[in-house]
């Protein structure tokens, strides 16, 4: 066997498990939709439908310690990174046995020991914190990389331009991933953003920017590996943009009265799930294991919509425990 | 045990020290912030730089939002920063990274979060600084679950009370008076610390309650020997922290003098002096022998020019004016001061 056929069949087993995440997330969050419809979930829910390659490729090019922040639209990336599926659910809920034990909900989904630094409620606020997480990384020479998820909403508040700047002079480990989806809310980009291209904002801080086909998986990982090793061996941050597509609205519910439904079918037929899918079918992978990962995916959040059913609500006498930490001893 | 030796330093000084012996003794611990390198305007960071290098000594861009939100990053993964501010109404460029991050991180994240930091910034009055470097704003961070807000007013306190706000695994809100900032006084040498949420009696008397702190202290302290001089006896309670509060060492006070004069030099209007009135009222009803009074800033701006500035800050002679108006209680109290 020759290595570049060894390295295919690698590309390949690579490609089959990418996939796998991907599909993990559509269902998750093709269920949570369904879920929030029938009332069964407090709150609103902003779900990853259509952006699933931009978490999955990135994450990909992370290694388990490295830290990510998030956004309103965190599960996808919180999958990606790891959490348990069970307990990502569950705090959908509300329940005790969520990631946040049913303080966060939805938009505050984190799992601090996976180095998943928590979805954030407010646009663009993940920026400072991952500069911060990369500042520890740096100070304490661990090598872990942050990674900041943002949207083209964020790219417009002033933060992302104070951290890109910050996060430049200090060399600091830090890839900025913009995921254009094209909406800022319920705003187009082209009504708020001053330049069409969103990478070249990087060249402001005279640092890389990149912008990338978000809807293939390949790409995405390509271009995140390139940036997490750059971060990793101390060059300093990145900016990565992610060209993709919101397939619902901001929120599960949402008329999307600000969009025409034309415009969203034709997004739809360059799905990234569809395009990994044509792609292990030229690579020879069979249907029915493209198909058992669905059929995979489908028991696995079954069985964590049964388990958040059954996990009970935090009890009230609860509410006020975890604002302070105990008081330090020394 | 023999007391710890004591020397005069100013305010500045005590800080470095307790900022020299935190760093020293956990590299965990960096500052940053705007101006930090060249010492600060009351020399609250001389000489660190020196010590410890531009990794734990870092000049920030002035970015406040910035400066804050890495701080809880950097706290959120392990680090114990003190982020610092050089004035309060700067901090306002960072209330999102404050309220919506640093204060809800533990809580909203179910416990699973530790936010080490300590954000210091100045407040109050110095020398016609005008509306946007004279404003004292601690009760919006005092209203804020999640926070812990400092208010030292001596320098012993800018050394135990700063070592305390480091080792405290939570936000710690650090606000130090300017006018405190420039004093000197007895500091203790070596590892000193003053737990948050005890506060200190700085005067006994058994007349009437002044429940005051930061500058307000030195104010009611020389309102004190006023009213000394009339035979009127005031107990002055400097609270040191807000959040958490000591009400025990309040009501312990009250129930001797049965008056309650609360001073502070942010506005009267919501400020934390109308939450303290609330809790004295709801404890003591019955006890007291006047309604509670308190001394605080006009709803005004801070104007530039002395006089207008005077007008619309409390003074001292203001503390005096409201413990005679309590004092003499005859069923109307006559306040002097507020909106």
């Amino acid at each position: 066997m020759s290595e570049s056929t060894a390295g295919s069949r690698g590309a390949t087993r690579d490609l089959i498990g990418l996939h796998r995440t991907m599909v993990r997330i559509r269902v998750f969050e093709e269920r949570v939709q369904e879920l929030f419809l029938a009332r069964k979930l407090p709150g609103f829910v902003h779900v990853y439908l259509g952006e699933e390659a931009v978490a999955v490729g990135v994450c990909a090019a992370l290694e388990p310690a490295d830290y990510i922040t998030s956004t309103h639209r965190g599960h996808g990336h919180s999958i990606a990174k790891g959490v348990d599926l069970d307990r990502l659910m569950s705090e959908l809920f509300g329940k005790e046995t969520g990631v946040c034990r049913g303080r966060g909900g939805s938009m505050h989904v984190a799992d601090f020991g996976l180095g998943m630094l928590g979805a954030n409620g407010i646009v663009g606020g993940g920026f400072g914190l991952a500069a911060g997480a990369g500042l520890t990384s740096s100070l304490r020479n661990t090598g872990q990389v942050a990674v900041c998820f943002f949207g083209d909403g964020g790219i417009n508040k002033g933060t992302f331009h104070e951290a890109l700047n910050f996060a430049a002079v200090m060399h600091l480990p830090v890839v900025f991933v913009c995921e254009n989806n094209q909406f800022a809310q319920y705003t187009a980009r082209e009504l708020t953003t001053s330049v069409r291209d969103l990478s070249v904002r990087a060249a402001s801080y005279g640092i890389p920017g990149e912008t990338v086909d978000g809807n293939d998986i390949e790409a995405v990982r390509l271009s995140a590996t390139v940036a997490v090793d750059r971060a990793r061996r101390g060059d300093g941050p990145s900016l990565l943009v992610m060209e993709t597509y919101r397939y619902g609205g901001h929120f599960v519910g949402d008329m999307e009265e600000y969009r025409d439904k034309a415009a969203v079918e034709e997004r739809r037929q360059r799905d990234p799930i569809a395009l990994v899918e044509d792609r292990l079918a030229g690579r020879g992978v069979a249907a029915d294991d493209v198909a058992a990962a669905w059929e995979d995916a489908r028991r696995e959040v079954e069985r964590a919509v049964e388990f958040a059913e059954a996990s009970p609500y935090p009890d009230a006498s609860t509410a006020l425990d975890g604002l302070f930490a105990p008081e330090a001893r020394r | 045990m023999s007391a710890p030796a004591v020397r005069q330093m100013t305010f500045g000084q005590a800080t470095v020290e307790a900022l020299t012996l935190a760093m020293r003794a956990d590299d965990r611990v960096i500052v940053l912030g705007e101006d930090i390198g060249w010492g600060g305007n009351f020399g609250q960071f001389k000489g660190l730089l020196t010590e410890f290098g531009p990794r734990r000594v870092i000049d920030m861009p002035i970015s406040e939002a910035i400066i804050m939100s890495v701080a809880v990053g950097a706290a959120a993964t392990g680090m114990r920063p003190v982020a610092s501010m050089s004035f309060v109404e700067f901090t306002m460029g960072a209330m999102d990274e404050i309220v919506n991050q640093a204060a809800k991180f533990r809580y909203m994240f179910g416990g699973q979060a530790t936010v080490p930091l300590v954000l210091r910034a100045s407040d109050g009055l110095l020398r016609s600084s005008a509306a946007q470097h004279s404003e004292s704003l601690e009760a919006l961070f005092a209203h804020i679950p999640g926070l812990k807000v400092v208010a030292p007013a001596t320098a012993a306190d800018a050394k135990g009370l700063l070592a305390a706000a480091i080792d405290d695994d939570n936000p710690v809100v650090y606000l130090e008076n300017k006018r405190v900032g420039w004093s000197r006084g007895e500091v203790p040498e070596g590892e000193y610390r003053v737990p948050l949420g005890s506060a200190r009696v700085s005067r006994t008397g058994h007349d009437v309650t002044i429940v005051c702190y930061s500058i307000m202290v030195t104010h009611a302290l020389s309102a004190a020997t006023t009213l000394a001089r009339d035979g009127i006896e005031a107990e002055v309670i400097d609270l040191r922290t807000l959040v958490p509060l000591d009400m025990a060492t309040v009501d312990a006070s009250i129930e001797k003098t049965g008056h309650v004069v609360i001073a502070h030099e942010a506005w009267r209007f919501g400020g934390f002096g109308a939450e303290l009135a609330a809790q004295v009222s709801e404890t003591h009803f019955g006890r007291l022998a006047a309604p509670v009074a308190r001394v605080g800033a006009k709803s005004s701006h801070i104007p530039f020019s002395p006089p207008l500035e005077r007008a619309v800050a409390p003074q001292a002679e203001e503390i005096v004016d409201a413990v005679r108006s309590t004092i003499g209680y005859r069923g109307r109290l006559t306040s002097t001061s507020g909106a």
